[in-house]
């Protein structure tokens, strides 16, 4: 660089490239599917960065309140800060309201904080599934900067393209001529969240180790683990 | 004059130019596949035992479950490999065949160290182009070795390696428990646990596990050594109905016989020799 360039003032100077790199893939896949009365969110255990596997026990499924839950991946240190700022919310809203904020209300919140950090994000992938004002079992979709979508079924991270295309043909019924979309019962979408992480394990090396799915009702949530291969 | 490059031995780099004049112009070059792996050999009292993971991987994909990353040599030498996978597909075959035209040459049984030189001199003619790691090993008239081979040329002889990208989670098992003179039951053990660190630590490896012994009296294949992973039981059946594909559109040409000729072929018999 000449030395007439570095005198002079710094909107003058040559451009430079700034190494700054915020974000970490951090892997992690979701899927949740929706019942009339139940919903079922589901999420593996492993945590990477690179090559390494960081966890093989991490689920990424936070409660939010007892009829509301989010499956959040990509970024980690964003997870924990979405998290925590969103607990944050629930509290103030609580004390504020004396009552429970309602999942479509939280569904809101979610995309709100989402867009508000629109131009530097939380580089996360939500689903949110939970128990609607009406009892029945609804699940959301959002990108990492606030877009929402509220859908009966939905994959999300890693293996998003080896689950989505699965759910899509055996609950959409997709793609099939005179094929009428199935009834979601809790043991179509425990078999399929089973099978699809089974099938995502073979094939994507970012997901493994176990699965952990959760089952919300209007009586309350109950978790179940199962194993995955560990390669 | 346009090459054809059939009757060239070596490389072809007749389009060279016009593939750095397109990636100037933001049309980028096809990746290839490059395979995370975990390989390793070991020493033993009476031989080496070289061992490799199966997986192979396109980016975060597994593009094959069950790949052999252990290549013949010759009967006395085997080699792992670790890298780009067509480079090292080509490199040990080619090796393989400059080998065995050695020993018709020469009548003798080919040492391990030549066939390092060979390596070692074709890799650094091509400056690290050739994107092969390679763990070579071997038992000739000299006693048992073990090299490993670095893409740009450069080779150690030793005791115990690893390649690959899952090389330090299998170095830890061999620094933990490797020692001088051991059983052939022991070295197996070491070099599986090997394998099975990179397998189980390692993103880029996975499956079974692959091991080759290699003593005075030859070599021995065990493929799989160790079926380190089950696959997963899926729970549904997934099957269609006929019909569930819809006929967009439908149309119907015959084969129409305009002509028809038998021609009568005798040749002498198959070269059966």
């Amino acid at each position: 660089m000449s030395l007439a360039v570095m005198d002079g003032a710094d909107y003058m100077r040559d451009p430079r490239k700034h190494h700054f790199h915020p974000y970490a893939d951090n892997g992690g896949t979701s899927v949740a599917i929706a019942g009339d009365d139940f919903v079922m969110i589901a999420s593996d255990t492993r945590l990477t960065r690179g090559f390494n596997i960081l966890s093989r026990d991490q689920g990424k499924v936070l409660g939010l309140t007892p009829k509301t839950m989010m499956a959040s991946s990509g970024c980690w240190a964003d997870v924990l800060t979405l998290k925590k700022v969103l607990n944050a919310r629930l509290t103030m809203y609580s004390h504020e309201h004396h009552d429970v904020m309602s999942t479509t209300a939280v569904a809101q919140l979610l995309s709100t904080m989402l867009y508000w950090r629109r131009f530097f994000p939380y580089y996360v992938s939500n689903i949110l599934a939970g128990i609607d004002e009406e009892g029945k079992g609804v699940v959301y979709h959002y990108d990492p900067v606030g877009h929402m979508e509220k859908l009966a079924f939905s994959a999300t991270g890693a293996s998003v393209a080896q689950i989505q295309p699965l759910l899509d043909n055996q609950l959409g019924a997709l793609n099939m001529k005179d094929v009428t979309p199935p009834t979601i019962t809790k043991e179509l979408a425990r078999q399929l969240i089973h099978d699809a992480f089974v099938s995502a394990a073979e094939r994507d090396i970012n997901t493994g180790d176990g699965i952990l799915i959760h089952t919300i009702t209007k009586d309350g949530t109950t978790d179940e683990k199962v194993k995955l291969r560990r390669d | 004059m346009e090459d054809s490059g059939d009757t060239h031995t070596g490389f072809q780099f007749s389009n060279f130019a016009r593939n750095e004049k397109l990636v100037s112009r933001g049309f980028p070059m096809p990746g290839c596949r490059k395979t995370g792996t975990t390989i390793a050999g070991v020493v033993f009292k009476d031989g080496v035992v070289l061992g490799a993971d199966t997986r192979a991987t396109e980016g975060d994909i597994v593009a094959d479950k069950n790949c052999s990353k252990i290549h013949y040599l010759q009967p006395n030498m085997y080699c792992c490999g670790a890298g780009t996978a067509a480079d090292l597909e080509m490199t040990t075959q080619l090796m393989a065949g400059q080998l065995e035209l050695h020993r018709l040459n020469t009548g003798r049984q080919v040492p391990v160290i030549a066939a390092n030189s060979m390596f070692k001199q074709m890799l650094f003619r091509y400056q690290g182009h050739i994107g092969a790691a390679l763990v070579l090993g071997g038992v000739d008239k000299y006693g048992s070795h073990i090299y490993s081979i670095h893409p740009h040329g450069s080779t150690d002889r030793l005791p115990y390696t690893t390649m690959g990208s899952g090389s330090l989670a299998a170095m830890t098992v061999f620094e933990e428990r490797w020692q001088p003179d051991m059983e052939l039951s022991e070295a197996k053990q070491l070099v599986r646990d090997a394998i099975a660190g990179g397998v189980f630590n390692d993103l880029g490896s996975g499956s079974n596990i692959d091991l080759c012994i290699i003593t005075k009296d030859g070599a021995n294949m065990l493929r799989p050594y160790d079926v380190a992973n089950v696959k997963g039981q899926r729970v549904g059946k997934y099957e269609y109905q006929r019909g569930v594909t819809e006929v967009l559109t439908k149309k119907v040409r015959p084969i129409e016989i305009v002509s028809e000729t038998v021609r009568l072929i005798t040749g002498e018999d198959m070269d059966t020799a």
